[in-house]
């Protein structure tokens, strides 16, 4: 396993929000450190894409604090989050598919001089920023309409890494990819961690949780359920926690399907 | 960034330089296999010279990639069937007829580019090209101004205009078609209401508007060097871009692809100078054009080079990714009505120059359905993200070529206006087509 730095790159203290009379976050407390990656699961509802839009600055949060390497920060809009070095890689894409590889990976961030697009220095960076993950593309120059499914998936996440990010969130980043593309995310989320950036990963696939995570941090019902060693903890201790109880309706599956197969 | 680039995975190989052909077992083996190598096979299939680029042709076409293909043929059949009717067809004086008729509407075209790449539509061109022209006739022989400072101002009105349309679109979020559409109704108003009385204001003889469709360069060395200046910047531009290319060891277009290239522009463009120079009745280079192809030229920078050509495409595009990527949406969509506003006033001015002055009905009629139709005959997609400013120049001549030898060979009015809009179905419906052959050879 990587070396774990001592502070948190990004640190969670008794983190609250409300939207209204629902109190979404009650108490939160999460730490990513560099190199290091953390899933973030839950059942539906239980706060997980409120607790990553408080860290991207979607929503702020009325009470706790949020520490960066160790100094309490004030997260408010995107941009907040952005400077401070966090990038999101959102469930539904956001890629213009019109658009080629490398005016995807440079949207927002172009380079140029007065204005004008400096198109090779982009084309240069986008392919080394390619060749560095192992990501493979037909060419950098087709449009991402033509790509396949896994590939404007690792597309849209090397573009989280243009500006060289310290914290990656991945929102569901393997939903709707096959096997075969969501081994190559999964292969970019470890590439993330050897190069030493914090990654969340919100997913609901428990395999792929227990392929790549390092951590498991349980939200339940917008409350700390736990944080798990993903080496040393089984299946069914994640999912009672997800679930909040040991007789749950994954466990009570299984015992059905056991006592079939040992009818059988 | 910089511990992403400095080290390279071992296991990425470098991108190999070597030149394949797609059609080779190996490389069809290889991309079957699941680690594809990071090249582009396009740009190694260039490296072949004229054979490749040929491949590379086809293969295009195969895969409904027409580009400009279908207009260029289209403009060699309307060439061919009008000069077998009317042997005047391509004589100087006609060619120069279609350049100056293109060219004010041609203007508006490129207008109406940027707004349709942004995925709207604006329907207000022909009003304000109306207002433009009332605006300039109003101040400068109603009110006797510096006729400079008349034009300006009339074509700011339609920047004003646009910026207008695109603050309710953008800011207030009613759509850009209801926008422009009571634009089109409230502007012809007030181009009449600015008429005041008077049916039409004639252009002053000798005035800049009068010379704007009226003027023609008769010194020959004014269409030949053009010709040149241009020929000599398109090669220029290409050599430029390829030795930076290679200098950032980037795959470049190959020097007999460059060479291919230029000498194609240099043949088209020489000979368009020729037929303006040369033949009987022939009166030089029309300023019309020299202006018409100045915006074309500036727009085309804009749309494919700048920071903001690339906002309006991703736009277009994606708004909600453009949106999260941090660009200010309502400011672009907002810029490209004031963009669309500009060109429909100027195109105003040439229209007023063409008819003789402003009137009350100037802009009315299908001058907004040729401008719209010029824009998606060019190529031009209706449904933003996808268009190339020079379509304005493709299709309007596709439309003036049209015009010109309907009106030579006699028909009515009536009959030119079908055909027209026959010629714009036929374009939707290769455009469609050619789109959907895209998405199933996984181009689109």
């Amino acid at each position: 396993m990587i070396h774990v730095s001592a502070t948190p790159v990004l640190a969670l203290r008794g983190v609250s929000k409300r939207f209204g009379a629902v109190q979404v976050l009650t108490d939160v407390d999460l730490e990513i450190h560099a190199g290091e990656v953390v899933a973030l699961v839950g059942d539906n509802g239980a706060g997980k894409s409120t607790l990553v839009k408080t860290i991207s600055g979607v929503h702020p949060i009325d009470e706790g604090t949020i520490e960066w390497d160790g100094r309490p920060v004030q997260i408010t809009k995107p941009h907040d989050s952005q400077n401070l070095g966090v990038a999101t890689v959102y469930q539904d894409l956001a890629l213009c598919d019109n658009l080629d590889v490398v005016a995807n990976l440079f949207l927002g961030s172009e380079l140029s001089s007065a204005r004008v697009l400096d198109e090779i220095a982009m084309e240069k960076r986008a392919r080394e920023l390619l060749d560095t993950l192992s990501i493979r593309i037909p060419s950098v120059r087709i449009p991402v309409a033509a790509l396949s499914g896994g590939q404007r998936q690792v597309v849209a996440i090397a573009r989280a890494l243009i500006g060289d990010p310290k914290i990656v969130i991945l929102d569901e980043p393997t939903a709707a990819l096959g096997v075969e593309q969501t081994a190559q995310v999964l292969d970019l989320v470890e590439r993330l961690r050897e190069r030493g950036h914090g990654v969340i990963l919100i997913s609901h696939n428990m395999a792929d949780v227990r392929a790549v995570a390092d951590k498991v941090a349980v939200l339940r019902l917008g409350r700390n359920n736990g944080v798990f060693d993903v080496k040393d903890t089984t299946h069914e201790t994640i999912i009672a926690a997800i679930t909040g109880a040991t007789d749950n309706a994954v466990t009570r599956r299984q015992a059905r399907t056991a006592s079939k197969e040992d009818a059988k | 960034m910089s511990d992403l680039t400095k080290n390279p995975a071992p296991e990425t190989p470098e991108t190999p330089q070597t030149p394949q052909t797609p059609d080779t077992p190996a490389t069809a083996a290889e991309e079957s296999a699941a680690p594809v190598p990071a090249v582009d096979p396009r740009l190694l299939v260039r490296e072949e010279g004229i054979k490749g680029y040929w491949t590379e042709f086809t293969r295009k076409i195969r895969g409904g990639e027409l580009g400009s293909l279908p207009v260029i043929l289209g403009l060699i059949v309307i060439a061919v069937v009008f000069q077998l009717q009317n042997s005047n067809f391509l004589s100087a004086s006609s060619v120069a007829n279609v350049a100056v008729y293109a060219s004010g509407l041609g203007i508006m075209a490129v207008g109406i580019v940027f707004v349709l790449v942004l995925g709207e539509i604006d329907l207000s061109m022909g009003s304000v090209a109306g207002v433009g022209a009332a605006v300039w006739a109003g101040l400068q022989v109603g009110n006797g101004m510096n006729e400079w400072v008349a034009i300006l101002l009339a074509v700011l009105s339609g920047t004003a205009i646009g910026a207008l349309h695109g603050f309710f679109f953008a800011k207030i979020g009613v759509p850009a078609f209801v926008v422009t559409l009571a634009g089109f109704l409230g502007w012809m108003g007030l181009q009449e209401w600015l008429m005041g009385g008077e049916g039409s204001i004639n252009t002053p003889s000798g005035s800049v508007v009068e010379n704007l469709t009226n003027y023609f360069f008769a010194d020959k060395i004014a269409a030949y060097g053009l010709a040149l200046v241009a020929i000599a910047a398109y090669l220029y531009s290409l050599l430029r871009d390829s030795s930076r290319r290679k200098a950032a060891l980037l795959p470049a277009r190959p020097l007999s692809e460059i060479v291919l290239r230029t000498a194609v522009v240099a043949i088209l463009v020489l000979v368009v100078a020729y037929v303006m120079n040369e033949p009987a009745g022939a009166r030089g280079l029309p300023l019309a054009l020299v202006l018409f192809l100045a915006v074309l030229v500036l727009a085309d920078f804009v749309a494919r080079r700048t920071l903001f050509g690339r906002k309006v495409f991703a736009v277009g595009g994606n708004a909600e990714a453009a949106r999260r990527a941090g660009i200010n949406v309502d400011r672009v969509r907002i810029a490209v009505f004031a963009i669309s506003g500009t060109l429909a006033a100027f195109g105003g001015l040439f229209i007023a120059s063409l008819s003789g002055g402003a009137t009350k009905s100037l802009g009315g009629g299908n001058t907004l359905m040729l401008v719209i139709a010029a824009a998606v005959i060019g190529g031009t997609s209706l449904f933003g993200g996808r268009g190339k400013v020079w379509s304005a120049l493709l299709g309007m001549i596709v439309i003036q070529s049209i015009q010109q030898g309907l009106n030579m060979i006699g028909m009515s009015n009536a009959i030119q206006n079908m055909i027209t809009g026959a010629v714009l179905l036929a374009a939707v419906v290769i455009d469609s087509v050619s789109r959907r052959t895209q998405k199933t050879a996984g181009r689109a």
